[in-house]
């Protein structure tokens, strides 16, 4: 149990060993494990990029959207006040045409009374002149009367 | 238990035990090498080179393998551990420290293999003596420690130069302001610096030795319980489970002092080192 030579050997191979490990070993495994490290930090540094450029698309693609609705919206407004105009302008124009039709058929309606006065005027001035002749037993000449008998119809016509 | 052939009952089976298989190579007793304690450190030293460079060579720094996980959770606590104490850049010490905790703790180990299947088996093969813990042989512990020691000195000269190192060895720990008291304090300085000096290996060694000394003779002794009964006597039955218990219970503890110890010795290491660098 004393100490003897055999430290000389036991300290020497520590030392072979740990200086193995120092040369062979350690460098590998150090940089295996920064590598590694450094790869995790690129990647959360990576994933933290995505994050953000997939917030800042969504958000552009939000403003899109909006501004999508805002032009489909106008283009409805347009569209509603477009057709309303039209659809003015139609009822006015037929409002119109309507008012044409009424007038004209008034006038054509007017003509026709006064040509219809006209006829019965004109067949009662006859019957007048056929129903006084009778009246009066005998043949009214019709040319040495016609001024009288002119008269005579004006004046029924009128009354 | 192994048969004891040798005269002296349970003396004698304790005796053999503490007996190494030595071969002399000079003259007196300190000129004797102890075959055993060498050929388990370098056998242990090998086994940890092949698994500890196989990682290495297969390091990767994508998906590691689970050999190179274990290998790098050592590495990354013990590289912490001598970044947050060593106060210089090195490429030394970190390797040197994995290689005390490794080796300590391989040959620490060899104290769970039950205390009496190596030796039995070398007795049979023709081999009459065989300790095979390395760290319950003096020689071992102490050679480690004179190796961190001269460690200790080189990195202290490399960090201080000599002229500086010199210095320190008569001025510190006890400062004083003018010459003569420079001069009278010196003495005292150089002497508390040699015993400081001294104490260090001293302390690692024989720590170590200690643990792991007392540990094995544990076992030793618990073997004991059963030695030299046989299966017809009722005394081997009684004394055999408890015998178990007695050996479950004090490897189970031992675990914990193995390691413990491993990493008192390498802790110590790294802080003998880091002081030495330091300015007094």
């Amino acid at each position: 149990m004393s100490i003897t030579v055999t430290l000389i050997i036991q300290g020497l191979a520590f030392l072979a060993v740990a200086w193995l490990v120092m040369r062979f070993g350690w460098p590998s495994i150090i940089g295996a494990i920064e590598e590694r490290q450094k790869k995790i930090a690129d990647g959360l540094a990576a994933a933290d990029k995505g994050l953000k450029d997939l917030s800042e698309a969504t958000q552009r693609a939000d403003a899109i959207v909006r501004e999508a609705r805002d032009r489909a919206k106008q283009i409805e407004d347009q569209a509603a006040r477009r057709s309303n105009e039209s659809i003015e302008a139609a009822k006015q124009s037929a409002q119109t045409e309507g008012a044409r039709i009424v007038a004209a058929a008034r006038d054509e309606a007017a003509t026709e009374t006064g040509r219809a006065r006209e006829a019965l005027r004109k067949e009662f001035g006859s019957m007048v002149v056929v129903g006084a002749s009778r009246l009066l037993e005998r043949e009214v000449d019709a040319k040495t009367h016609a001024q009288l008998l002119d008269k005579l119809a004006e004046e029924i016509a009128r009354g | 238990m192994a048969a004891e052939g040798e005269a002296g009952g349970m003396t004698g089976y304790i005796k053999h035990h503490l007996q190494h298989l030595t071969a002399p190579v000079g003259d007196g007793s300190f000129m004797v090498l102890n075959l055993d304690s060498i050929f388990f450190k370098v056998l242990l030293a090998v086994v940890f080179l092949v698994v500890f460079l196989r990682a290495s060579r297969h390091a990767t720094s994508g998906v590691p393998g689970k050999l190179q996980c274990a290998v790098e959770m050592m590495i990354e606590g013990i590289d912490g551990i001598v970044k947050e104490t060593f106060p210089a850049k090195t490429r030394f010490i970190a390797p040197l420290a994995l290689t005390i905790f490794a080796l300590v703790f391989l040959m620490n180990f060899m104290d769970m293999i039950p205390v009496d299947l190596l030796p039995a088996a070398a007795h049979a093969a023709g081999v009459p003596y065989l300790r095979v813990v390395p760290t319950a042989d003096l020689s071992t512990t102490f050679g480690m420690a004179i190796c961190v020691f001269i460690l200790i000195q080189y990195y202290a000269i490399k960090h201080k130069g000599v002229v500086k190192f010199v210095g320190e060895m008569f001025t510190a720990p006890f400062h004083a302001h003018g010459a003569v008291g420079t001069i009278v304090l010196a003495p005292a300085n150089l002497l508390l610096r040699i015993i400081e000096e001294l104490v260090r290996p001293l302390s690692l060694s024989l720590r170590l030795f200690g643990n792991m000394y007392a540990g094995e003779l544990i076992f030793i002794l618990i073997a004991c319980m059963t030695l030299g009964g046989s299966f017809a006597s009722g005394m081997t039955w009684a004394m055999a489970p408890m015998q178990f218990i007695a050996g479950f219970i004090w490897t189970a503890f031992h675990i914990l002092v193995i390691t413990l110890q491993a990493f008192i010795f390498m802790m110590l290491t790294v802080v003998y080192l880091s002081m030495a660098v330091q300015e007094h």
